[in-house]
């Protein structure tokens, strides 16, 4: 078996740069508006609709003591605009059968419109989704139901032991850290948000020195350059937010123990990690694919799931995020199985980093990252996903054309250098949430 | 991970009627988007379809089987989805494992899911590699080797899946009783996960007899979207797949549901925070029906509540009165059985459930007694033609499509109808179906009624209390 799947490999390697080298990222066209916002376009003729997203520095990250704020804020933008109601909004966009989007995660807010090309309705999609970004009026009625809402959502998460371990995680990795913080909001932080505190964030970040605005369909650099005007070229240009406080490095390790009456517990143990823009990124990326981070093939389901049939669902990332997002391994096991699972994650951590990859699965690896790149960039949405990443992140504009390479030149020694000075076994976070109640 | 899907968000499937749009559009558009779909039967039974599509040099192959958690009988619920598991356990030329690392070396994803009404694995990769899919699926259609030790480990991985989605998800728990108690005798009241018994109890023998009665190429069919020629795709089947042995495939029994006598109503009580209502009425689908008119009424009619944040529900329930947090209706007009017009919700704050419950009736009643206005028809049809272009972005979708109804016996031929059968659709069609299927002696009610839980946190062995919160 061994020398068969060697060979396998060595032809895969070959494929591999056979196909890296035909396959043709696609063309980026990008700009910057007289305000300052970023544009990325890629003109796709194949289907007759384009999808436009615009993403901001205004999520969580920037809700400073009140959690949430962000969040309640990009979720009143369609709410009520321009004298228009939240059914108004919402007519005119699906009486043209165009597709509003938004949400506000931890780094990235963003808001868009799925439409058709026709030009009716491409007008009245892009009008709309204009009102909702530059002409939010954030009704008192409307303020208070979205209150009452994140109210309702964050009890939800309270009775879900995979989100209360993820909450626990990121409090104790980052203490007092903007990213500590839930985007949900805390039940303190929804009790004291108010509609001026909504009104000066908008007014504060959703300016067109923060925005990025990325476009792909099948539309002319003319009509890309209209929407651009009509949507992100009527923001203020306002001022780009200080950038966030670094993330100090854990001082030691730490266990976070909660009672929950599930029958799995459910077991995060992580650190910081890395940046989006870290000098090691590609290094650390393809360091944890064979780790946990491919599925099937990593050691952590073989040793986890497949070997002792202890989880349905183990894995390691890193979470790269503008300053340092966390570095997690993670399952969830029969509550009386937890100290055997978790034990086994430390063990085959310390082993990880110790020594690294095998060669084979070093290989394995960069065959699968590279071979299956083309699958990420098959459709508009996957490649509005990645446009809008490299836009929000400053990434370069080649990011896309170099990316194999980047991952090709990752070597052994690389990754056995950054596991030893990027991954501190001894100063880990570790949750477990659960215990059977 | 190896998942199943209970409600396949097949909800406003469609395809076809491009023409409505490129009429109306000035624009050029490359002539090789599209070139439909092209299908053969293998001498043995095996079903063979392909849909070209140019985007991106990548396939997507699925091999579907007509067998799921409906097929089952009590005793073995949840064997189809542990079978699903067990396929990539080895075969004689591919151990255990094998088939994931091969493809993954290949740079390709592959997966599986188990529904009510089939199994499905596929692949998304590279289109040079579509033979090594084709003959990896071949092999494991017939040849799975079904080791005793290797079912003993996964059957606990399946435990810890069904803990995971079901047990400790308070939602996904009152929906799987909403089912048991909903039907009498349709087999969609069992869950497709299977009842933690029967898990317990299972046994090798169990599932060699499973895959020695579902799993033949006259009863599977192969379905690839993507870059490639319809014709390689033809040959490649027939050699890899050609030469399989059919089996004989029972005849399912009908098992139509017994006449409901009244309203049904069940509590779940399970540690929680936030209550939860599903109300479902029983209804036909396309399957079980004559009358394809109700059918996409129906259809059309699950648009005017939840289609949208302008359709019925948001305006009303979450917006107008403020009773509930979130509402949505739920439709599979593509099932197999007779199946349940569903409408889950969670109370805002304060409001009781009966209340809210109400409140619901209230907008069916609505139908039921006032014509819907065409402009909020329109509204719902004008989603559904931008969907039919919206959905070409994603080969796997177009996929998922033609399996789903070839497996569930309508043919893929059905799909291009959609858009035409919904745009037919008048307000008195919809009233008219409102009356004839959403009687309350038809209604069965599930209640999640939250129980305790006390959260304690312990800090480096330090109590810290409730609170993670800032």
């Amino acid at each position: 078996m061994r020398i068969k799947n060697n060979i396998i490999c060595a032809c895969l390697m070959l494929m591999a740069l056979i196909v890296g080298n035909v396959y043709a990222s696609p063309e980026i066209q990008s700009w910057r508006t007289e305000q300052g916002a970023k544009v990325l376009f890629v003109q796709n003729k194949m289907l007759p609709m384009v999808d436009v997203r615009i993403v901001l520095d205004a999520a969580g990250s920037r809700d400073g003591e009140l959690p949430g704020l962000a969040k309640l804020t990009n979720g009143l933008l369609a709410e009520g605009a321009a004298g228009k109601d939240a059914q108004e909004l919402a007519e005119r966009f699906e009486s043209v059968g165009a597709q509003f989007s938004n949400d506000s995660l931890r780094d990235m807010a963003y808001l868009g419109v799925r439409t058709l090309t026709d030009e009716q309705y491409m007008l009245t999609a892009i009008n709309t989704l204009a009102d909702v970004l530059i002409r939010p009026d954030f009704p008192q009625d409307a303020f208070e139901r979205e209150l009452a809402r994140m109210k309702v959502a964050w009890e939800a998460r309270k009775q879900s032991p995979s989100d209360i371990a993820e909450e626990a995680f990121f409090k104790a990795v980052y203490g007092e850290h903007p990213y500590a913080f839930p985007a949900g909001g805390t039940e303190q932080s929804l009790e004291s948000i108010t509609l001026q505190d909504i009104e000066a964030f908008y007014a504060e970040y959703y300016v067109a020195s923060n925005a990025t605005i990325v476009i792909v369909g099948a539309i002319d650099r003319k009509t890309a350059e209209e929407i651009v005007i009509t949507t992100i070229g009527s923001l203020p240009a306002g001022k780009k937010p200080d950038p966030l406080p670094a993330v100090p490095e854990l001082a030691e390790a730490k266990t976070v123990k909660v009672d929950y009456p599930s029958k799995q517990s459910h077991v995060h143990v992580g650190q910081p990690g890395m940046k989006r823009n870290d000098k090691d990124f590609f290094k650390l990326y393809v360091a944890n694919h064979p780790f946990g981070g491919s599925g099937f093939a990593s050691r952590l389901v073989q040793a986890i799931r497949e070997d002792r049939g202890l989880a349905y669902s183990v894995s390691s990332y890193f979470s790269p995020m503008r300053e340092t997002g966390p570095f997690m391994m993670s399952l969830q096991t029969r509550a009386d199985q937890a100290d055997e699972a978790l034990s086994l994650l430390q063990s085959e951590l310390d082993t990880y980093v110790a020594n690294g990859p095998d060669k084979d699965e070093l290989e394995q690896s960069i065959s699968n990252i590279t071979g299956s790149f083309p699958l990420g960039l098959d459709s508009n949405s996957k490649l509005l996903g990645f446009l809008a990443m490299i836009g929000f992140y400053d990434l370069p504009e080649d990011y896309l054309d170099t990316y194999i390479d980047n991952i090709r030149k990752v070597d052994r020694n690389d990754i056995k250098d950054v596991l030893k000075s990027r991954i501190a076994v001894d100063n880990m976070v570790t949750v477990i949430v659960g215990n059977g109640g | 991970m190896r998942i199943y899907i209970t409600l396949v968000a097949v909800v406003t499937l469609v395809i076809g009627l491009t023409l409505f749009v490129f009429i109306t559009d000035k624009q050029p558009y490359d002539d090789n988007a599209e070139t439909g779909i092209q299908s053969i039967v293998l001498k043995n039974g095996m079903k063979v379809i392909v849909q070209e599509n140019r985007r991106a040099p990548v396939v997507v192959t699925q091999v579907w089987y007509k067998v799921g958690g409906s097929y089952e009988h009590d005793g073995i619920t949840g064997i189809s989805h542990v079978l699903e598991h067990l396929m990539f356990k080895g075969t004689t030329d591919t151990p255990a494992g094998k088939f994931s690392e091969i493809i993954a070396a290949h740079g390709g994803k592959e997966n599986a899911f188990t529904s009510k009404d089939y199994t499905a694995y596929f692949q998304r990769i590279s289109n040079e590699h579509l033979e090594l899919c084709l003959s990896l699926e071949a092999d494991r259609m017939r040849n799975l080797l079904l080791d005793e030790d290797e079912f003993l480990k996964e059957i606990e991985v399946i435990k810890e899946e069904r803990r995971l989605r079901t047990d400790d998800k308070p939602t996904s728990l009152t929906y799987e009783r909403f089912n048991a108690v909903a039907f009498v005798n349709n087999p969609y009241r069992k869950p497709i996960i299977g009842w933690m018994e029967d898990l317990d109890t299972m046994k090798i023998d169990d599932l060699r007899d499973w895959y020695q009665t579902w799993y033949a190429p006259n009863n599977a069919t192969l379905v690839v979207v993507g870059d490639v020629r319809a014709k390689q795709v033809f040959a490649l089947a027939k050699e890899h797949f050609g030469s399989l042995k059919t089996a004989e495939i029972p005849q399912l029994k009908p098992r139509t549901e017994v006449q409901q006598y009244g309203i049904k109503r069940v509590v779940v009580k399970a540690p929680a925070r936030v209550p939860f209502l599903v109300m479902g009425y029983k209804v036909p689908v396309l399957n079980t029906s004559d009358i394809k008119d109700d059918i996409y009424a129906l259809e059309l009619l699950s648009g005017l509540l939840d289609g949208g944040n302008s359709s019925r529900f948001s305006r009303n329930l979450v917006r107008g009165s403020q009773i509930a947090t979130s509402v949505g209706a739920n439709y599979n007009m593509y099932a197999l059985h007779d199946s349940l017009f569903t409408i889950s919700a969670i109370p805002a704050n304060d409001i009781s459930m009966d209340d809210m419950e109400a409140m619901i009736i209230d907008q069916i009643t609505a139908l039921q007694d006032e014509l819907p206005a065409e402009e909020e028809l329109a509204r719902v049809k004008a989603q559904v033609v931008a969907s039919s272009v919206f959905e070409q972005d994603s080969s796997f979708y177009q996929a998922m499509k033609i399996g789903i109804m070839e497996t569930v016996g309508l043919g893929w031929e059905i799909k291009d109808e959609y858009v035409d059968r919904i745009n037919a659709v008048t307000a008195e069609q919809v009233q008219h179906v409102a009356r004839k299927y959403f009687l309350e002696d038809h209604l069965t009610v599930a209640e999640l009624i939250p129980q305790s839980t006390d959260i304690q946190s312990v800090v480096n062995g330090v109590a810290t209390g409730e609170d993670h919160a800032h």
